[in-house]
């Protein structure tokens, strides 16, 4: 019950910064120089074909009220209407939310898994060569770009050893997951690369603390202080590093899904930008900050459950 | 005045990502600059008979589909990336500094507001408003620039503003103003050079992430449009014959990651040069 | 200072050297150091802060946090046995469970994620065989002996519900739950309050009483010490200058350091007053003054004081000072 007090006192405190996503999402596409529906049309529109689709799109209607249009279509969840397919752009996007929400998911998952240990074996034997091999990889690791990260695993798991599938997704939750691998690899690893450091970081500081020395002196065997007392208090760390990272997680999506062929929101803003479908464009910008809003949300609500210092009401 | 000197020389002599950062970094501009040059292939040309030949003598990097020589093209796209990605970091570099600057050194309103917007802006992912704006305003260098401009600012502009909040009160911000310096030439003349550093410092981290962002367009076909060789163009192209010809895709983005490292290290190198620790 | 090997010692300490390596040269902490600790007595280690006492204190148990020492040299004998070799699985048995140390800053000594009682018990369970439930018994049970009212309650909690006050007694419980025979206090309230180390200091003192247990306590005041301790070394710049009872030492002090302490201090001893510095600085120890540390800044100096480093001198049976003129003073 606290949780659903806590959670709608944060929404309320979100709700400026949702209004300001629809506003930077409205004016983001209108601000360019250009006639929106020109640019939409490309090359290809005459006078009145411009003049249609001006219409259709009511952008010849003042700002305000095409805002506020706009504001009504996020709130009903239409988000407005695709050029392309005719359908509300909510819907759209609703269809391709899943595949999106799995691999950030396992993208997360595999950071995880591979932050923890190597950012508490970096820290405990700082400056020793496992230290420097660890920093070593991940300075490469985050170097490359993920598309082409994408390709060379593709190339390896895929080609040469047909262990993974190619592209698409699959079907059925192991087929799902089969074809997630690869992709949250590459964003995994990508995002691995900065909470390695970030971790490493935070357990160096707890390492440090006083606390650490009672536990020692208390005689407790080495291992049992790191996993008791130093991870424990890194927790929170970890947390935070990981929402703050999520912008980074989601941007990631687009260009994974379209070097894999994941049927999910990255995708389709490629697919939209391509084929000019402008309010498909719009709708996607703003549901993107709604899920990195989404995120961080999720991480407060656990930085609470984890640390006994904070309270649901502070 | 000298002491001040040795101190940064020994600062060097000691940092080892500094060296061999900068080193990475001279051999990369040599190779952009020179490379071209000493490779007898031009990046360009068309033909057909060479196409897809592997990785040999002759073609040390192999050949694409259309008979171009890799190496060549790989050398002749550094300074082309190199160039659209500095634009790409120092335009929001200083448009977001100076922002940061009189926001943190005027407060009040102004700073209030910029602070709300940067709330809304740091929900999105810069690479999602930046596809938005490339994808509908059209490919071409100056709407990439444009692009970067309007959303990567936010990210110097907090940095700055973070370090004049604390500079502000310092004493020879309050000096300089009760000798009766006006406020443009107290922040730019004294504030200024000591807030810069941090945001110098994420300048380099700053580069890394750029130039995935901007090869990342060009691969979705965004960005910089052929037949002008760029790294990511070049890994798209190579997309449809990865099976056959893998060095297509492959070199290229060894390229990139060989910048990202450099600048790493360079990043790494400049904090510990600029603010020793300990 | 050395001493002779006494067996019914609880505590031998002979020849202490402690050495950190530093860029600009190495740094001496400890030179020298020797002293014993009879069972069941509060021995007090008093010096200014950067005499090298917590470096002692730690190198007892072998415990630096992040900068640990290049060398440890000398002989450390407790209970009959050579501490000086023993291997990590060694000191982890011994630590919590025969010597217990607590640190100076209650406020950050605590595990602020795990509640209060558990901190007790996981000692209780890595050195005796408890079952969880035994354990958090003993642990209840200690809370109470420590002071802490409700201990039933208040054992559930997390650290940040207690005082400062509180906090210290709850890590003197961690340090006591295993009955340890040595307790190492470093500077245990320096950071409280002052009416409140007068309460922890008694409960230092009775739970001695109760455990038969022998205290190490070291502290900057030697009000403190006046007041606690059986017996006392006064420590200046990596060395012991001046040994003894407490009545011998504080009542007829054989050192210019500690008549200077002892001077410091008002009339009516009032606790917890930090000590009024003395004229000068203590030493850099990466390169102390030749012949006696404390001539620079000593009263009573004499030509050979800059040349010769004073042996320690026996003033009264039991009482040690090292000066050359140490006839003079006493």
């Amino acid at each position: 019950m606290k949780i659903v007090g806590f959670l709608l006192g944060r929404l309320l405190q979100l709700v400026p910064v949702l209004i300001g996503i629809t506003a930077v999402a409205f004016l983001l596409l209108r601000v360019m120089p250009g006639d929106p529906a020109t640019l939409m049309l490309g090359a290809r529109g005459n006078a009145e074909d411009i003049a249609a689709l001006t219409r259709q799109l009511g952008l010849d209607r003042p700002l305000w009220q095409q805002y506020l249009g706009f504001l009504g279509d996020v709130a009903t969840g239409s988000f407005g209407v695709s050029i392309a397919s005719r359908r509300a752009v909510g819907t759209e996007m609703l269809e391709r939310l899943w595949p999106t929400l799995a691999l950030v998911g396992l993208s997360t998952l595999i950071a995880v898994v591979l932050t923890v240990p190597l950012a508490l074996l970096s820290a405990v034997r700082r400056g020793g060569w496992a230290d420097q091999a660890i920093k070593l990889v991940f300075i490469a690791a985050m170097s490359m770009p993920a598309f082409w990260l994408g390709l060379l695993l593709v190339l390896l798991l895929s080609i040469a050893l047909p262990i993974f599938p190619v592209s698409g997704y699959g079907d059925g939750f192991l087929g799902h997951l089969r074809h997630l691998v690869l992709p949250s690899l590459v964003i995994g690893l990508g995002t691995a690369a900065l909470t390695i450091r970030a971790l490493r970081s935070s357990i160096i500081g707890v390492l440090g603390a006083d606390y650490i020395d009672t536990a020692r002196a208390k005689g407790l065997p080495e291992r049992a202080v790191l996993w008791r007392h130093v991870l424990r208090n890194s927790l929170m760390s970890t947390i935070s590093i990981l929402a703050v990272h999520t912008s980074w997680v989601i941007g990631g999506t687009v260009v994974v899904e379209t070097v894999f062929g994941i049927p999910g929101l990255g995708h389709l803003l490629v697919a939209s930008i391509s084929a000019r479908d402008y309010p498909v464009v719009q709708g996607l910008t703003v549901m993107f900050a709604l899920l990195v809003v989404a995120i961080n949300l999720i991480a407060d609500v656990a930085y609470v459950a984890v640390d006994p210092r904070l309270t649901l009401a502070g | 005045m000298s002491a001040a000197w040795d101190e940064r020389w020994r600062r060097m002599a000691g940092n080892r990502n500094l060296q061999v950062g900068l080193a990475m970094l001279l051999a990369l501009l040599a190779a952009g600059a020179f490379g071209p040059a000493f490779v007898r292939w031009d990046p360009i040309e068309i033909d057909f008979a060479a196409a897809l030949q592997r990785p040999g003598a002759a073609h040390p990097f192999g050949t694409d589909e259309l008979g171009r020589d890799v190496l060549a093209r790989v050398l002749a796209a550094t300074f082309v990336d190199l160039q659209v990605v500095a634009v790409c970091v120092v335009l929001p570099f200083f448009i977001g500094s100076l922002i940061g600057l009189a926001s943190g050194y005027f407060g009040g309103w102004f700073d209030r507001a910029l602070m709300r917007l940067v709330d809304v802006l740091l929900a999105f992912p810069h690479y999602v408003l930046v596809i938005a704006i490339v994808g509908s305003l059209g490919p071409g260098i100056a709407n990439l620039y444009l692009a970067f401009a309007l959303v990567v600012w936010i990210s110097f502009a907090r940095i700055v503003r973070a370090e004049v909040l604390v500079a502000r009160r310092a004493e020879y911000a309050q000096a300089a103003r009760l000798l009766g310096y006006g406020h443009a030439r107290v922040m730019l003349r004294h504030i200024l050079p000591n807030v810069i550093t941090p945001s110098i410092i994420f300048m380099m981290s700053d580069v890394v992430l750029t130039i995935l962002a901007v090869t990342s367009l060009g691969f979705l076909g965004l960005g910089i449009q052929p037949p002008t060789p760029e790294w990511g163009l070049m890994i798209a192209e190579g997309r449809t014959f990865l099976q056959d010809a893998w060095w297509i895709s492959v070199f290229p983005g060894l390229a990139i990651v060989y910048v990202g490292i450099t600048f790493t290290l360079l990043g790494e190198g400049l904090d510990d040069f600029l603010r020793p620790k300990g | 200072m050395n001493v002779a090997a006494d067996r019914s010692s609880l505590l031998e300490v002979e020849d202490l050297r402690v050495r950190f390596a530093r860029p600009g040269g190495d740094l001496v902490a400890v030179d020298g150091v020797g002293f014993r600790i009879e069972s069941g007595e509060v021995f007090g280690l008093v010096g200014e802060s950067g005499c090298g006492k917590t470096v002692t204190c730690r190198s007892l148990i072998r415990l630096f946090g992040g900068s640990a020492p290049s060398a440890i040299d000398g002989r450390v004998r407790f209970a009959g046995r050579d501490l000086g070799a023993l291997s990590a699985r060694e000191w982890s048995a011994l630590r919590g469970s025969e010597i217990s140390m607590i640190f100076q800053d209650p406020m950050t000594s605590l595990n602020p994620t795990m509640r209060v009682g558990a901190q007790i018990a996981e000692g209780l369970q890595r050195h005796r065989a408890l079952t969880a439930q035994q354990a958090r018994a003993a642990a209840i049970e200690m809370l109470g002996a420590v002071g802490v009212p409700a201990a039933e309650r208040r054992h559930h909690e997390y650290p940040h519900a207690f005082s400062g006050g509180m906090r210290q007694r709850v890590l003197i419980a961690i340090a006591l739950a295993c009955r340890p025979k040595l307790l190492i206090a470093d500077e245990p309230t320096t950071a409280l309050d002052v009416t409140v180390q007068d309460q922890i200091l008694k409960l230092i003192l009775k739970l001695r009483s109760d455990l038969g247990m022998s205290v190490l306590l070291v502290t900057h005041d030697i009000g403190v010490v006046a007041q606690t301790c059986d017996r006392v070394a006064v420590m200046y710049a990596g060395k012991i200058v001046e040994s003894g009872k407490t009545a011998q030492v504080v009542g007829r002090p054989a050192h210019p350091y500690t008549r200077a302490l002892l001077a410091a201090l008002p009339a009516h001893t009032r606790r917890g007053v930090k000590l009024r510095p003395i004229d000068g600085e203590p030493p850099n120890l990466a390169q102390p003054p030749a012949g006696c540390r404390f001539h620079p800044r000593c009263g009573f100096a004499v030509e050979a004081c800059r040349a010769i480093v004073p042996p320690p001198v026996e003033v009264e049976p039991g009482h040690r000072s090292a000066c050359l003129r140490t006839q003079e003073i006493g």
